[in-house]
């Protein structure tokens, strides 16, 4: 009888062995996200940062134990580390991930309560800070959120006319509301929504347009 | 070059196409005693290849046949083997228990009927005695004129006093050793008893023995029917074997149902204490860990067992010696009994981050709804806490399936490579003849893409066979010989039957 369990046993043991091998040498890829999401603060959009508020809650219950998040707003000069509202990578701990969540969310009110309204809308630039932080972060998904009406507006030099580097990220244009001059003419909100999904492919990203945010479970599914 | 060039051998297609048919025809025609030659070599040796493959095949499925039997009647044996000793260790306890009490009883059983024995001597009943001198007072009472003299009379009269004096006193002693010897009586009814009951005890070890001496001859005749080896003994433990086999698979998949339902009470929590984010070879380290201690729960159940000499699987542990054997035993007991606790307290600490989940939702929701704590929701903390409790002790017991399902698999494993090796033993067979046929078969198809060099041929032999039997002279009845085996030839070819 011991004769047969120790083949058996052999073969269970070559076929974990083989299994890990397996598992060794195929590429790893973390299975965390990172998500960087841009609120526009600028002149009549901090109307709608309520939604926003909505929109970080979701997310906030959506991610797990190692996933990391981001906020940052975008306003004249939007390329910066101090635009970052509040960045958390979330512990291994559960019950610790939940009380970050908890900080997270209440720092963002704050925020909400007290924001100021920029002069100018600086999208280009929040982008490239979020490629920055995304790349930084080694996540295995990465996600761009940009919650604007995508209008760009720049301050008098700066130039932001640089391609975005978006390769394994994707991005997601949020409540992109309408202008009243789209109203006059839709075509230019049909152009502004294709330049940016052209800007962002050509970086070798997706693009995706969520403006119904009851459904938001669609924009984290990678 | 291409194929039109080869082929094209004059301008029509259909021109050339007959060409080719008349060369080709030619050249197979010329080539036919060796292209027969090399199609019946070849299928013939694929059928001998075949057919020696078949047999080696066969010879492998009766030695596994006669090694599933030698195993079978092995395990049968070591089973019956050991029912056997169970039993004649029962019978050893009950002669131990109740024999080596035996001279015990049997003084008991003596007293006690010493006892009642000496009580029923003194129970005998003992008139008592008339005073000796009631003679004398018979004779002075019949002394002639005593009636009449007054002194006479008194002397009868004190007498006639005494008299029932010491009747009344003897009536009252009479009274007395009766009621006594009542109280002697009585008093042997509970050694009357205990008579009767020890009696009762002994006659129930004796029946209980001579039931376990049934068994035995029982299992004695099936030892020795597996000892000869008869077809009768190997059905008979084949069919229970695939019984086992079955109803062990059964409680393992209940068993399996078991483990997963701890997996899942058990993997939450110990993301708290491993990190929920961390993988190994493509699974969360905290379900490896939850699972690592389900296997560790059913080692140390299996480890159990075999120490408590309940199943045989590792046979070192069974031949330790009984002081290291108990020892293990409550090692393994304590190990297990920890874990039930830390599972216990693992599922408690499910229930907690459930909890605080469904609250830190429930802020980020913003909607106003509060999580309702519902008093009722102890019942499920602590039904969690007994299930991580009870669930680890319930494992152990895994190993009794176990251990019928690895005995058994080697009999189910056997009869399946018997199947097995059968069937390809029939395939390799039919290939075989396939092969033989088909060297046939392309023969005549060979044959019948010549046909007409085949005919030409045939018709020539015929007219020189006709030919030459006219010269000779011979008779008619010749003549048709030479005919039918003229049909044959147009029938086989000439040339094969070369």
């Amino acid at each position: 009888m011991f004769k047969l369990k120790l083949p058996v046993f052999s073969l269970i043991l070559l076929a974990i062995l083989v299994s890990m091998t397996a598992s060794c040498s195929s590429k790893h890829v973390p299975n965390t996200r990172a998500v960087y999401m841009l609120m526009d603060t600028s002149g009549t959009y901090t109307k709608e940062l309520k939604q926003a508020q909505r929109v970080i809650n979701f997310i906030l219950s959506s991610l797990n134990p190692g996933d990391t998040f981001a906020v940052a707003r975008i306003d004249t000069a939007s390329f910066t580390e101090k635009n970052i509202i509040d960045q958390v990578t979330f512990a291994d701990r559960p019950s610790m991930a939940n009380q970050q969540k908890r900080q997270f969310r209440d720092k963002i009110d704050k925020f909400i309560k007290h924001v100021k309204g920029s002069a100018h809308t600086d999208i280009t630039g929040g982008m490239l800070q979020a490629i920055e932080y995304l790349n930084e972060a080694g996540a295995g998904h990465n996600l761009i959120l940009i919650f604007s009406d995508l209008k760009e507006d720049l301050k008098k030099g700066y130039i932001r006319d640089i391609p975005l580097q978006l390769n394994g990220i994707s991005v997601v244009a949020l409540n992109v509301t309408k202008l009243r001059s789209d109203n006059v003419d839709p075509r230019k909100y049909l152009n502004r929504l294709a330049s940016w999904q052209k800007k962002v492919e050509s970086g070798g990203g997706t693009w995706k347009v969520v403006n119904d945010l009851e459904r938001l479970e669609t924009i984290l599914t990678f | 070059m291409s194929f039109n060039d080869v082929f094209m051998l004059f301008q029509s297609p259909v021109m050339s196409g007959f060409a080719w048919f008349f060369i080709l025809t030619t050249v197979f025609y010329i080539a036919r005693i060796h292209a027969h030659q090399a199609i019946y070599a070849f299928t013939r040796v694929i059928h001998n290849a075949m057919r020696l493959t078949a047999q080696s095949v066969r010879q492998a499925e009766r030695r596994m046949m006669n090694r599933n039997t030698e195993v079978l009647l092995t395990q049968g044996r070591e089973a019956t083997e050991h029912i056997i000793e169970r039993e004649f260790e029962r019978i050893n306890d009950t002669v131990q228990k109740d024999l080596s009490e035996y001279p015990a009883l049997h003084r008991l059983l003596s007293e006690k009927i010493t006892q009642i024995n000496e009580d029923y001597q003194e129970s005998t009943d003992v008139p008592p005695a008339p005073p000796g001198w009631v003679k004398a007072v018979e004779a002075v009472a019949k002394i002639p004129g005593s009636k009449a003299d007054t002194m006479v009379g008194h002397v009868l009269g004190d007498i006639h006093q005494s008299m029932i004096k010491a009747n009344a006193r003897a009536t009252e002693e009479y009274r007395k050793t009766s009621h006594k010897r009542h109280q002697l009586l009585s008093n042997m009814m509970p050694h009357w008893r205990k008579v009767s009951r020890t009696l009762a005890q002994v006659d129930k070890n004796i029946n209980s023995l001579l039931l376990r001496s049934v068994s035995i001859d029982r299992h004695m005749e099936e030892y020795e029917n597996i000892q000869a080896g008869s077809e009768r003994a190997v059905q008979h433990l084949s069919s229970s074997s695939l019984t086992q086999f079955f109803i062990s698979a059964f409680v393992l998949a209940i068993a399996v149902g078991g483990a997963m339902i701890n997996f899942n009470l058990i993997a939450r929590p110990m993301s708290e204490m491993v990190g929920g984010t961390s993988q190994i070879m493509g699974f969360h380290t905290s379900e490896i860990a939850a699972l690592v201690i389900i296997l560790v729960e059913i080692a140390m159940g299996l480890f159990l067992m075999e120490s408590l000499r309940i199943t045989r699987l590792f046979p070192l542990i069974g031949a330790l010696n009984d002081k290291l054997r108990v020892k293990m035993i409550w090692i393994t007991f304590g190990i297990l009994l920890t874990l039930a606790c830390v599972e216990s307290g693992l599922a408690y600490m499910r229930e907690l981050l459930m909890q605080d989940a469904a609250a830190t939702r429930a802020l980020l929701r913003g909607d106003g709804v509060e999580v309702i704590k519902s008093s009722y929701l102890w019942i499920t903390t602590a039904a969690q806490m007994g299930m991580g409790f009870i669930l680890p002790f319930a494992l152990t017991f895994i190993a009794i399936p176990l251990e019928s399902f690895i005995h058994s698999l080697r009999t189910v494993m056997g009869i399946v490579v018997v199947a097995l090796l059968r069937s390809l033993n029939w395939l390799l067979r039919l290939a075989g003849n396939i092969a033989r046929f088909s060297g046939a078969m392309l023969v005549n198809f060979y044959d019948l893409f010549i046909f007409a060099p085949l005919w030409i041929e045939h018709q020539f032999r015929f007219r020189q066979k006709k030919q030459g039997s006219k010269e000779k002279g011979e008779g008619r009845d010749n003549a048709d010989s030479v005919n039918s085996a003229d049909v044959d030839d147009i029938r086989y070819g000439s040339l094969s039957r070369s």
